[in-house]
């Protein structure tokens, strides 16, 4: 904690106002630029992104099709089968959700939005990406080590986690750890800035309720997760002393208690569920309102709304554990507070059908994207009310049903929400139009398999298919053939699906290398990073041209006004509308 | 149309705020902010460890006991130190330049505070109180620990600040900033003190 303690201190960005940074390939390796930065966290989560694809494919193979020989991979070994589910989850959530929602996107579009040159603490974001770049490479190295992988699921309930005679993946489930942590620091990091920067580098003009919601969003997000953390770092840093030392935090023979793990664990796992969720629903609601032209419904409404989230997502934890063995009264609380939780969601979604209601909806691909996440999210929201009753949750516990409810919600926050903001910004980050009719085949082609993959599984939780098992076939009570119809269903569309992103790759590099040129505001959108360049120098603006705001950032369709947007940086004329 | 006509409020040309807080100690109280939940983490594991012990006898029966008087001289050493770096700091906000000795008397009762600490533990390890001994001496060394790594840090930053000081480039915006982190490795401990040691 030195180096960043120091550098807060260093690293003011207008000392070294002259912006030249390093040169060549250095530039993109040794930058403290916010936008090279965003585009490192992006490139590596779409990295991490194939590799937990690849295990999806693979423990799916086996659950479909048990005991066969995987292609690229072959046989699947319970063991091997463990790991592959629980770095699956891990990967997906922490080196995917994470970097490319909060922290690229994040990166990338605070500065952009609030008018700033860069970010706070460059070097302090340099250092966070670093620290991350670490955290994957143990990851990756956890995998390959003697012992192979951890196997005890990407929650780490000890004491399987706990104990080596119990997990046999002493190097790979220590590794785990660390690189989990190390993750933790980095987004630590990065937290720092992107909420002092929205705090103090706003442009001229900027006043709290002239913030784009996405930015509102990634920095309630970010408290969230600087709030929650702490705990769980608590409970890392026992788990690890109980892997490496032999302490007994954990451990009932020794005094320990495992259920203690739980409850640091999804203090933290439950708001970090919203840590990921409020930013692509600030992505979703900044595409919707600019291609329905029409103003956010209520903006104060939804800021307000989601800094309730923010405070009720403390409270919701111990639904995790409803047969942990806790209190039932105190389970009888926590039913309360979620289905609270639903009551600020349900406003959120009925904002987005407000501000669609009697617009005038352009379907381009952006558009689809944010239209799906709505429609994906709200299955996924509405399955958690099942869950969240602890009546329900006795049953549905463990089962099928859980997965796919889980996958309902983070589906349309991690890979929805990221490909709604890709599409919407790649003309800004990269200069060039993608391919609107690939776009939007790699957009059906997601979504169809999508739902094909888990409402099949939604079917077989109520039929109470046990989520953790590696071969049905062992246990023929759970062997029903139709039930296997069922998951082959889903491992095949899931082909599809994985299939059909190579569309998006080929979009992305065909477009990259040949699409047209972007303007500086393809879409017609208000907000600042809409003013400059396409993609944006460094420093975002020509220094005596930084931009001065005059209004919030979802002026359209105002009437009596020729253009049907309104950059929020365009004085009002004197006499013209607005005045 | 005339009749939905909306009404924008004009604005003149606007001039960049005031920030309110400075960006490094605002930095610095996230990452404070963040500490304070690692603790309370912490804090919580040893209230629920303890409120699981066996027969409700904490300490365990056959651990030694924690010097809770000798460490209170440790506790005043550090509140003094924290009290110092106050009068430093607000001295510094006021345009005084001449801290430096203020400062080093801070860093130097800090790095006091952590010698006795250090001494403190020796003993204690010879008594027979190890990180694997019992989950009591692995929460104390765990939490005491963590405050301890805590202190080194906070010490390292106020010889940088003293360093900068005698070479004139502090700002007061670095001073404020190294401060806060002190006052609250200053503040947390009397918490952990009066949880762990009783």
């Amino acid at each position: 904690m030195v180096e960043p303690a120091v550098d807060l201190t260093h690293g003011h960005p207008h000392e070294d106002h002259a912006h030249h940074g390093p040169q060549g390939i250095m530039k993109y390796l040794w930058s403290t630029d916010h936008k090279v930065i965003a585009m490192q966290y992006m490139f590596t989560g779409m990295f991490m992104a194939l590799i937990g694809g690849f295990m999806a494919y693979v423990f799916r193979m086996q659950l479909a099709f048990p005991g066969m020989n995987v292609p690229g991979f072959g046989m699947v070994s319970p063991g091997e089968y463990n790991a592959l589910v629980t770095n699956h989850g891990t990967i997906m959530i922490f080196w995917v959700a994470m970097p490319v929602l909060l922290a690229a996107f994040g990166n990338y579009l605070i500065p952009l939005m609030v008018g700033a040159d860069d970010m706070v603490f460059p070097k302090v974001n340099r250092l966070s990406y670093q620290i991350f770049f670490l955290s994957t490479v143990v990851i990756l190295a956890s995998l390959v080590v003697e012992g192979g992988g951890f196997a005890g699921a990407w929650t780490a309930y000890p004491p399987l986690s706990a104990d080596e005679t119990y997990n046999l993946t002493p190097l790979g489930s220590t590794l785990w750890l660390v690189g989990v942590g190390l993750e933790f620091v980095a987004f630590l990091l990065g937290g720092i800035n992107f909420i002092t920067t929205l705090m103090n580098s706003r442009a001229p003009g900027m006043r709290a309720f002239d913030v784009p919601i996405v930015v509102w969003m990634i920095v309630v997000a970010s408290i969230l997760f600087m709030l929650s953390v702490g705990p769980l770092l608590a409970g890392a840093i026992m788990l690890l002393f109980d892997q490496t030392i032999g302490t007994g935090f954990f451990n009932p023979a020794t005094g320990g208690d495992p259920i203690l793990w739980q409850h640091l664990f999804w203090f933290f796992g439950h708001p970090e569920v919203y840590v990921v969720l409020l930013p692509a629903m600030g992505v979703v609601i900044e595409i919707i309102t600019t291609f329905a032209r029409k103003k956010v419904f209520a903006y104060r409404t939804v800021i307000f709304t989601v800094v309730a989230i923010g405070v009720l997502s403390f409270f919701v934890w111990a639904h995790h554990q409803f047969i942990a063995g806790i209190d039932p009264r105190m389970a009888n609380i926590f039913t309360i507070t979620t289905l609270l939780i639903s009551v600020p969601m349900a406003e959120l979604c009925f904002v987005y059908i407000a501000t669609l209601y009697r617009g005038s909806i352009t379907l381009s691909t952006p558009m689809l994207w944010a239209l799906a996440f709505v429609a994906e999210f709200l299955i996924g929201g509405v399955t958690g009310i099942f869950l969240g009753a602890a009546g329900a949750d006795v049953y549905f516990h463990d089962t099928y049903f859980v997965l796919a409810h889980f996958h309902y919600t983070f589906f349309p926050i991690a890979i929805i929400g990221t490909f709604a903001a890709f599409t919407y910004w790649f003309p800004k980050m990269f200069g060039k139009m993608m391919d609107e009719r690939l776009g939007k085949w790699h957009f059906w082609l997601t979504i169809i398999p999508f739902n094909m993959i888990f409402i099949p599984l939604f079917v077989l939780g109520m039929g109470g298919q046990h989520r953790r098992i590696y071969n049905y076939e062992h246990f023929p009570e759970l062997a029903i053939p139709w039930f296997q119809d069922m998951r082959q269903l889903a491992t095949y569309s899931l082909l599809i699906m994985l299939g059909a992103q190579f569309i998006f790759f080929y979009n992305c590099f065909k477009s990259w290398r040949s699409g047209a040129r972007a303007s500086r505001n393809p879409w017609k959108a208000n907000s600042l990073e809409w003013t400059t360049e396409s993609p944006p120098p460094h420093g975002n603006w020509h220094p005596d041209d930084m931009p001065v705001v005059y209004r919030g950032p979802y002026e359209y369709s105002v009437p009596d006004r020729e253009d049907d947007y309104w950059p929020q940086n365009e004085p009002a004329l004197k006499g013209g509308p607005g005045e | 149309m005339s009749a939905r006509t909306t009404i924008i409020p004009f604005r003149p040309r606007p001039r960049r705020a005031e920030k309110v807080v400075s960006n490094g100690v605002l930095g610095m109280i996230l990452i404070v902010f963040v500490e304070i939940m690692l603790f309370a983490g912490f804090i919580s594991a040893f209230v629920i460890v303890k409120a699981r012990a066996v027969g409700s006898v904490w300490p365990p029966p056959n651990q030694p006991r924690l010097p809770f008087e000798r460490t209170a001289i440790n506790t005043t050493m550090l509140i003094a130190s924290g009290i110092v770096l106050l009068i430093a700091h607000r001295a510094y906000q006021r345009g005084n330049r001449s801290i430096g000795l203020l400062l080093m008397l801070a860093t130097l009762l800090g790095g006091a505070f952590v010698t006795l600490q250090g001494v403190e533990w020796v003993a204690l390890l010879q008594e027979g109180l190890t990180l694997t001994s019992s989950t009591y001496g692995s929460l104390f060394y765990t939490i005491i620990g963590a405050h301890a790594a805590h202190a080194v840090v906070a010490i390292g930053l106020l010889a940088w600040a003293w360093l900068r000081l005698m070479a004139g480039t502090l700002s007061r915006e670095a001073m404020s900033t190294v401060s806060l982190f002190w006052y609250f490795v200053v503040l947390v401990w009397p918490f952990l003190y009066f949880q762990v040691y009783l």
